[in-house]
């Protein structure tokens, strides 16, 4: 039981607040005073008849001491411990040191989650300097209205002589790129007030898709009840514009046809008997992985052995469709990590690939992946054939005999600095 | 015959301040807002010097270069490159590609006569006009 060596620390709290000397409990419980000072700075576990006749002797119960909130306490710690620089915590000695000095150990906690919310928005932030279109053309617009303006304004203040005529058209000049100018700055501004919570800020028509499916948790009953595609992205308010409306109609479609595929009544029977089992569920109703693997993210989460996130990409590794899961970051802009099962399985068509993965430099979730890649040809045997990589994300326990791989979201903001993969430097590693 | 240079750039303002300051060096300034057009007019009358912005329209100033640099006539010409965006990708990209020198806007009037001005004396001048 991790938490036990914590139990002293609760024992002599309460004894504390009861007013009890040492010597007193001690006495009630039949051990000596040493033994019980030693409990109490949790140098001796304890536990069975002793520690339910402690819990008698203070008026409360056995589980109260045993456990608490420390185990929270205890997780976050060694949470902390596997995060970068972690190496030389002693990570056996952490019960002691939270039991020992809880508000140092609260302190170490709270920082290292404030580092990982710090990381995170750095992770965003960089993101988005470095692949957000609306930003790049903003500030390409706002230097060349800038250097136009300093350019013109530096002829009128030069000490040559300017043609009265010329004089004429560089003063309009400079008043329409000032306003020009000012509209620009105006709309970057507004731009990034409203990312200043920038999960949240809509930048492409992909992305008004992916907030509008997590808004109806990436479920449809009025599709699984027969209902055709555009009456329900009819009147959508999120997406706002055609294109963001077309890539719904499209994906409401597909929908449509895997939910015809795998109606959702008898596809969830058959998750509750065989389990997370792509392979299994494919095989029972004939079809191919791909449609399972999406289907099973189009479920109802609470009908489902846990969350399960998603990921697509087509030929040339670009994410077509993500549907995020905890403790799995997504890149919201630019290339993903290429050690991810999703382009293993791209590069080798119609080869389902199973992996346990471990996303880099977080704490310690894992998960199960299920990926698979397939060409269609839309324009029959002489046409190219189209690729679709899938990748279903499963939290689950690594089993004993498997390392799982580590993977990241993508170079930029990846910690991990010996990768074989890797197409730039970090600027987390470097940070760090 | 006097000194030409093709400038390549989308921004009206842009072009006719360096319109402006370069004529009063002397300098015959043909401007053009994308690339298709440009390459055009380079056919027709090689300049001495061209002046390319990296953001334009249709296709990009490292392509333009590309199509400049790959042509046996005027793949020698001096070429100075204009942008907004200074990352050191954008500068390698360019100097990579063969741009002569590149430059980062904002910019002044006197750095772009200078560049202008440099680019011309490295390449022989008037000198090399003549012969």
């Amino acid at each position: 039981m991790p938490t036990r060596g914590l139990t002293g620390t609760r024992i002599r709290a309460r004894r504390l607040d009861l007013g009890l000397q040492q010597a007193e409990l001690s006495r009630r419980v039949g051990i000596s005073a040493s033994y019980l000072n030693l409990i109490e700075h949790n140098r001796r576990r304890i536990g069975g008849k002793l520690l339910s006749d402690i819990a008698n002797a203070l008026d409360t119960d056995s589980t109260q001491l045993a456990e608490g909130a420390e185990a929270a306490l205890l997780d976050a710690l060694r949470a902390a411990a596997a995060s970068p620089g972690g190496e030389t915590a002693e990570r056996e000695r952490a019960e002691r040191f939270a039991g020992q000095f809880p508000g140092w150990a609260g302190l170490v906690t709270a920082q290292a989650r404030r580092i990982d919310t710090l990381e995170r928005a750095v992770a965003t932030l960089n993101d988005r300097l470095a692949h957000d279109p609306f930003l790049s053309a903003s500030i390409h617009d706002l230097l060349s209205t800038v250097t136009a303006i300093r350019s013109t304004s530096g002829i009128l203040a030069g000490e040559e002589a300017v043609d009265p005529e010329w004089q004429t058209r560089f003063h309009r000049n400079l008043y329409e790129d000032s306003r020009r100018l000012a509209e620009s700055a105006q709309a970057l501004v507004s731009y990034l007030d409203a990312g200043g919570n920038a999960e949240k800020t809509l930048a492409a028509p992909q992305e008004e898709l992916e907030a509008w499916l997590s808004a109806r948790g990436h479920h449809m009953p009025e599709i699984e009840d027969g209902a055709a595609p555009a009456a329900v992205v009819d009147g959508a308010a999120e997406l706002s514009s055609a294109s963001s409306s077309a890539l719904a109609l499209a994906h409401v479609g597909r929908y449509a046809s895997d939910a015809a595929a795998l109606p959702m009544a008898p596809f969830l029977d058959s998750v509750d008997a065989l389990g997370m089992d792509p392979a299994g569920l494919a095989a029972r109703f004939g079809v191919g992985l791909s449609v399972v693997l999406r289907r099973l993210a189009q479920m109802p989460e609470d009908r489902l052995p846990g969350p399960v996130g998603l990921v697509v990409c087509d030929g040339s590794g670009t994410l077509t469709f993500r549907k995020p899961v905890a403790g799995f970051d997504l890149p919201r802009f630019g290339a993903a990590c290429p050690l991810w099962p999703l382009f293993q399985a791209l590069a080798r068509p119609m080869q389902p690939i199973r992996s346990w993965i471990a996303p880099a430099g977080r704490a310690p979730q894992r998960f199960l992946s299920f990926a698979v890649s397939e060409p269609s040809y839309p324009e029959g045997f002489d046409g190219p054939a189209v690729i679709e990589a899938v990748m279903l994300l499963h939290p689950s326990a690594v089993p004993a005999e498997v390392v799982p791989n580590t993977v990241g979201v993508s170079c930029r903001i990846c910690p991990r600095a010996e990768c074989p993969a890797r197409r730039e430097p970090s600027i987390v590693a470097a940070a760090g | 015959m006097g000194k030409r240079v093709l400038l390549i750039e989308d921004e009206p303002s842009i072009i006719e301040a360096i319109r402006f300051i370069l004529s009063r060096d002397g300098w015959a300034v043909d401007t053009h807002a994308d690339g298709a057009t440009a390459m055009t007019a380079l056919a027709r009358r090689t300049p001495d010097l061209v002046i390319l912005d990296v953001m334009l329209p249709g296709r990009s100033g490292f392509d333009i270069l590309s199509d400049l640099r790959a042509d046996p006539v005027h793949g020698a010409l001096p070429v100075l490159m204009l942008t907004a965006r200074g990352q050191t990708r954008d500068r390698e990209q360019a100097l990579a590609l063969g741009a002569s020198r590149f430059m980062t806007k904002p910019f002044s009037n006197a750095e772009v006569r200078d560049a202008v001005n440099a680019l011309f004396a490295e390449a022989g001048g008037d000198a090399a006009r003549q012969a």
